[in-house]
């Protein structure tokens, strides 16, 4: 007898993704939906698209979406969320769309203590509009508009995102993943559970930061952008829980 | 059933939406509006709704966004600078076809300007603000009564046509002191929002609410939907208040505040025997140019004059519907200062002469 051991979950639509070959923005999707679907809270979910790479991923995942203006993502969810508190209200937002000119909707969202899940992908650069400097870009990062790799002196330090918001005491749960190895993804996805969790326990805000590969604005293969999260991104974005490391989810 | 109250135009508006079911409001505070907040942060907890205060006019109308989204009446108010800020949300309102109340009680301008009533805003409100190919309906109320009927009557339109409608008020209707009759209960229409974004349930596929198509002919086709959207609404929803315009030598354009100093002049030209018409659009957009047409084409009329609070904009739309049959004619102040009626009179007597 042959055992079906994995098949695509029902929080996704089946539309094929338009994400370039090695491109881990797919995984983030993959699991996020995973996990509305194994929580069963896909009919409960309204999540909100971004503008960037994923700004129609409303095309993907297989529960009601709103599409948010560049980085307004968190207001937009706070509108939502006002109106339907028992819902499960997501965002999903790239570094440029969240840590630049959203900055200030999410560190109001997150201080509100909305009763939120943002999915925060880290990816160092701005990939949709062809690789631009993201406030996430990595010191000496090369990118099409620092060419001669960032420079302190010039464009200034990254902006660490999750370490600033676990400031804030509305934000009740941040954590940094990667999903650049199976051990990695299996991390990452125990953290989105425990992000729908503690909004469905009304605990407050909640951030999973998500390390990404851009392979076509970095310039690398696949293989080669998946270890460079260990060897480059990883020194600057420490993986690890900032926040709400004390709080239980069960099954 | 109904009660008369004396109410501050900006408390009027907030009880207005109320009444009208509105039950979520996101706000930022500027003057010369923001007794409207402070109205909403007491009233909403005990209706059970929600008031949220933002960190911007950004934030502001990107949450009201999301509550419309959400299939919500849901509202929100500033004044010309935060106005400016939230022209981005009402461009998304408009592409995304969500039913959403704004009003803007003016402020002169440009810049920071001054906190006294204006009504410098008249091109910003009705020609767009935002990018792309869009219009908003804008009322504009000339008294608390008419502040409290129209808000209502705006949270109705804009659910009859999934469109942002705009308030157009300035300080002076915000701050000033009226009576009030009150409806028991306002008829709120109901609408079918099966497009909202309110989790499935289970009972129906997944509802998406977007603004983008990346595709050329669904954008067109989207953009032809709106076109004719905006003609029906121009076809059904034209507001006009005529006074005296029926053998009138000179007819005088006004909205808002303006139009309140022109009902008293039409008086004083009476006296000394010249009279006076006044044609006040109640809708900004869509404009009434035929009333104005219909006016100012009168074998009596001599001439129009256009009164307002910045330096001649809806002027301009008066000009169009006119078409050159008769001399249109403009007087306005800015910077917050309010023309009197000496000096309007002043200007009838020599168009009256001429
Ligand atoms: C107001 C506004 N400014 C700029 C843009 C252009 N734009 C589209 S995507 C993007 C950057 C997205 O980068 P990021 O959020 O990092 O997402 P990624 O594509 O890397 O996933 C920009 C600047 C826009 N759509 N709207
Ligand atoms: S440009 Fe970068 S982020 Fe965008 S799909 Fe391609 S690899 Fe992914
Ligand atoms: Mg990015």
């Amino acid at each position: 007898m042959e055992e079906k051991v994995f098949s695509r979950t029902r929080g996704l639509t089946g539309k094929p993704f338009h994400y370039c070959p090695g491109c881990t923005h797919g995984i983030i999707h993959r699991l996020i939906a995973e996990t509305l679907s194994e929580m069963d809270i896909l009919d409960v979910t309204i999540g909100v698209s971004p503008v960037g790479c994923t700004y129609n991923n409303y095309e993907y995942f297989a529960c009601d979406m709103v599409q948010a203006a560049h980085g307004r993502a968190p207001a937009v969810a706070t509108g939502i969320k006002r109106v339907h508190p028992d819902s499960m209200v997501f965002t999903y937002q790239g570094d440029g769309d969240l840590a630049a000119i959203g900055t200030a909707e999410i560190v109001h969202a997150a201080a509100r203590g909305e009763k939120i899940c943002t999915f925060f992908v880290n990816n160092a650069v701005y990939g949709m509009t062809s690789g631009q400097m993201a406030p996430t870009t990595l010191l000496g990062q090369k990118t099409t508009t620092s060419p001669l790799g960032r420079s302190a002196a010039v464009q200034g330090y990254p902006i660490n995102v999750s370490e600033m918001l676990a400031t804030l005491q509305g934000a009740v749960y941040i954590e940094r993943v990667a999903v650049n190895s199976v051990r990695n993804i299996n991390r990452a996805k125990q953290a989105i559970r425990k992000a729908f969790k503690v909004q469905q326990a009304n605990l407050g805000f909640a951030m999973v930061e998500i390390l990404s590969t851009c392979p076509t604005n970095w310039g690398k293969d696949p293989v080669s952008a998946l270890k460079w999260i260990d060897e480059a991104m990883v020194k600057q974005y420490p993986l690890g829980v900032f926040r709400g490391q004390e709080i239980e989810v069960g099954d | 059933m109904s009660n008369r109250v004396l109410m501050k135009g900006n408390e009027a508006i907030a009880e207005a939406a109320i009444r009208a079911g509105c039950r979520h409001y996101f706000g930022y505070p500027i003057t010369p509006q923001t007794e409207i907040m402070h109205y909403m942060a007491l009233r909403m907890p005990e209706v059970n709704g929600v008031m949220v205060q933002a960190e911007s006019e950004v934030a502001a109308i990107n949450m009201v966004y999301g509550a419309a989204a959400a299939g919500a009446r849901v509202m929100t108010t500033s004044s010309s600078p935060g106005i400016s800020l939230k022209q981005e949300g009402f461009s998304y309102i408009a592409g995304a076809e969500l039913p959403a109340v704004v009003v803007n009680i003016v402020r002169a301008g440009p810049g920071l300007g001054g906190i006294l009533p204006a009504q410098g805003d008249y091109f910003q409100a009705t020609k767009g603000g935002g990018h792309g190919d869009y219009r908003n309906v804008v009322l504009a109320p000339a008294s608390v009564q008419e502040l409290y009927e129209l808000t209502v009557e705006a949270f109705n339109i804009a659910d009859r046509y999934r469109v942002l409608t705009m308030i157009l008020g300035d300080g002076t209707l915000g701050q000033m002191m009226e009576p009030v009759l009150f409806r028991d209960e306002e008829p709120v229409e109901s609408f079918d929002k099966s497009w909202a974004t309110t989790g499935t349930q289970g009972r129906r596929e997944h509802n998406t609410i977007q603004s983008i198509y990346i595709e050329p002919d669904a954008l067109e086709r989207l953009n032809s939907n709106l076109q004719a959207k905006y003609r029906r609404i121009a076809e059904r929803e034209v507001r006009v208040e005529t006074v005296n315009c029926d053998g009138a030598e000179i007819i005088l354009t006004a909205f808002g505040t303006c139009s309140r100093i022109c009902k008293n002049v039409i008086r004083q030209a009476a006296e000394i025997g010249i009279k006076v018409g006044l044609v006040r659009p109640i809708t900004l957009w869509p404009f009434p140019d035929q009333a104005i047409a219909a006016a100012a084409g009168q074998p009596s009329v001599k001439a129009l004059l256009d009164i307002e609070l910045n330096a001649g904009q809806m002027v301009e739309d008066v000009r169009l519907a006119v078409n050159g049959t008769r001399p249109v004619h403009f007087h306005g102040r800015t910077g917050g200062n309010l023309p009197t009626q000496q000096e309007i009179l002043d200007k009838i007597q020599v168009l009256a002469r001429s």
